[in-house]
């Protein structure tokens, strides 16, 4: 099963890979995530590792996964290693006027679950579509406050080299 | 489900059954003019023993419960909206008693929803072992528990479970509690049963409570039935202190529950406690009872605080 949300954030794209590629950030934007500890040497880049739950009803589902595609600041793919079989990307586009394009996307289900599989995937749907949007729309809060800020500092430091 | 109990004798399929002795016991010292019920009831407590399942802990496939997940995810969502909080209490790793107050007779969706919380949450890599009681896995088309972990209340197989790494489940209140009458719904009584305690000591692992709610509404029940299981010699016979009555779909009036029944789809909450480090808090040589009262009060208080959110019987 896919699920996917895009929204367009006003900022430039390396402000949203800046958030999206820090795992210290994810609890704080990503809608129904329980954990995401990294359990990798290194915290970002290609073949970091991430232990990831995310909360669908009755149950935190999720596991080990791995960043298997590292392409600033454009994509960014993960995969899962252990638990719920999962593929999730990070789908950044540039846009005129210093604004970005954002996608989420993220795919997932039980090998060999069969028909109950089959349900529970379209079941689950709506709530994980849910966390997706709910996600979307707190990055672009965050990102652009952050943009904000950053500008009004350097608004401050103008004023006060002036 | 039911706590480990101690027994002197080794039955044939390696577990110390208090019941094979009895039966063996009995058989021995019967007179031979003994009447035609008690022998029928004999046989028929020699061939539900001799279906209990070799004790073995291999036989739970972590990939059968990945692939039955999605099912149990989706009994435990939609059927009984189930909710589990504090899982990040259990420790990440090594061995670990769980130790739960028991609820809904002979089905327990409590246990469905709990397995499927800790195999999602820890991955199904992560061997956990339920304790179960003896009928329960003897009864034809209830072998596939087995792979979920599911293996015969024994000390052996408690003590196998924790000795490989394993978070263990079990249910020290057994058959008692599981039956008790609907108005004691929200009472923890493990009817002074502390076999787990010393589990816990001899194995230097932690336990953890795991407190449950709503189990006891997916039917009316109205008595455990003691006085009936003790006339029927079935304390005996099947290590069964109750012969339980209640009222469930699809029978009506259900006696006994050996044939199971429909719960009816009332809200399951689970609450995972902190972890008791039973040394650590009570000292190098402590004390049984104090122990268990320490564990009675906490699972208690908890139950009574989920009690409390539970604005209507069934719905939650």
């Amino acid at each position: 099963m896919r699920v996917q949300a895009q929204i367009e954030v006003s900022a430039p794209p390396e402000l949203v890979w800046e958030m999206v590629t820090d795992p210290s950030r994810y609890l704080h934007f990503m809608a129904g995530l329980t954990r995401w500890e990294v359990v990798s040497k290194s915290p970002r880049g290609l073949g970091a590792r991430y232990r990831m739950l995310m909360q669908v009803r009755s149950a935190e589902v999720g596991g080990l996964i791995e960043v298997v595609e590292w392409d600033p600041p454009c994509d960014l793919a993960w995969t899962s290693v252990t638990g719920l079989d999962q593929r999730g990307r990070w789908r950044l586009r540039e846009r005129p006027f210093g604004r970005t394009h954002v996608e989420f996307r993220l795919s997932y289900g039980v090998v060999g679950a069969g028909i109950l599989g089959l349900v529970a995937e379209r079941v689950a749907a709506p709530t994980v579509q849910g966390h997706l949007r709910r996600s979307l729309h707190q990055l672009k809060r965050q990102v652009e406050h952050e943009q904000l800020r950053a500008l009004a500092a350097e608004r401050r430091g103008k004023s006060r080299v002036a | 489900m039911e706590e480990t109990t101690r027994a002197a004798a080794v039955s044939p399929n390696g577990h110390r059954e208090e019941a094979l002795t009895d039966v063996s016991a009995a058989a021995d010292a019967a007179p031979p003019d003994r009447g035609l019920i008690e022998r029928l009831v004999r046989g028929v407590a020699r061939q539900v023993q001799s279906r209990i399942p070799v004790a073995d802990l291999d036989e739970r496939d972590p990939d059968y419960i990945r692939e039955n997940l999605p099912g149990l995810w989706l009994l435990a969502s939609i059927y009984f909206r189930g909710e589990v909080r504090g899982l990040g209490n259990i420790p990440d790793s090594g061995p670990v008693l769980l130790v739960g107050n028991h609820s809904g007779g002979n089905l327990t969706p409590d246990t469905g929803v709990f397995t499927l919380a800790f195999s999602a949450y820890f991955g199904v890599e992560r061997a956990f072992y339920q304790l179960a009681h003896n009928l329960v896995l003897s009864m034809p088309g209830l072998s596939f528990l087995r792979k979920f972990g599911t293996v015969a209340a024994s000390p052996e197989n408690a003590e196998k479970a924790l000795e490989d790494g394993a978070a263990l489940l079990v249910y020290p209140g057994g058959d008692w509690e599981v039956h008790r009458p609907i108005w004691e719904r929200h009472r923890v009584d493990f009817n002074r049963r502390k076999g787990f305690i010393r589990l816990a000591l001899e194995q230097k692992v932690p336990i953890v409570p795991v407190v449950s709610i709503g189990g006891q509404e997916t039917a009316i029940f109205l008595s455990r039935g003691e006085t009936l299981a003790r006339v029927l010699m079935l304390d005996r016979l099947f290590r069964l202190k109750v012969l339980p009555i209640s009222i469930a779909p699809p029978w009506g009036l259900n006696i006994g529950d050996m044939l199971g029944h429909i719960p009816l789809p009332a809200k399951i909450t689970i609450e995972v406690l902190p972890p008791i480090e039973l040394r650590e808090e009570f000292g190098e040589d402590p004390d049984v009872d104090e122990i268990y009262e320490h564990v009675i009060r906490l699972m208690q208080e908890t139950l009574d605080a989920l009690a409390a959110e539970r604005q209507l019987p069934f719905v939650g």
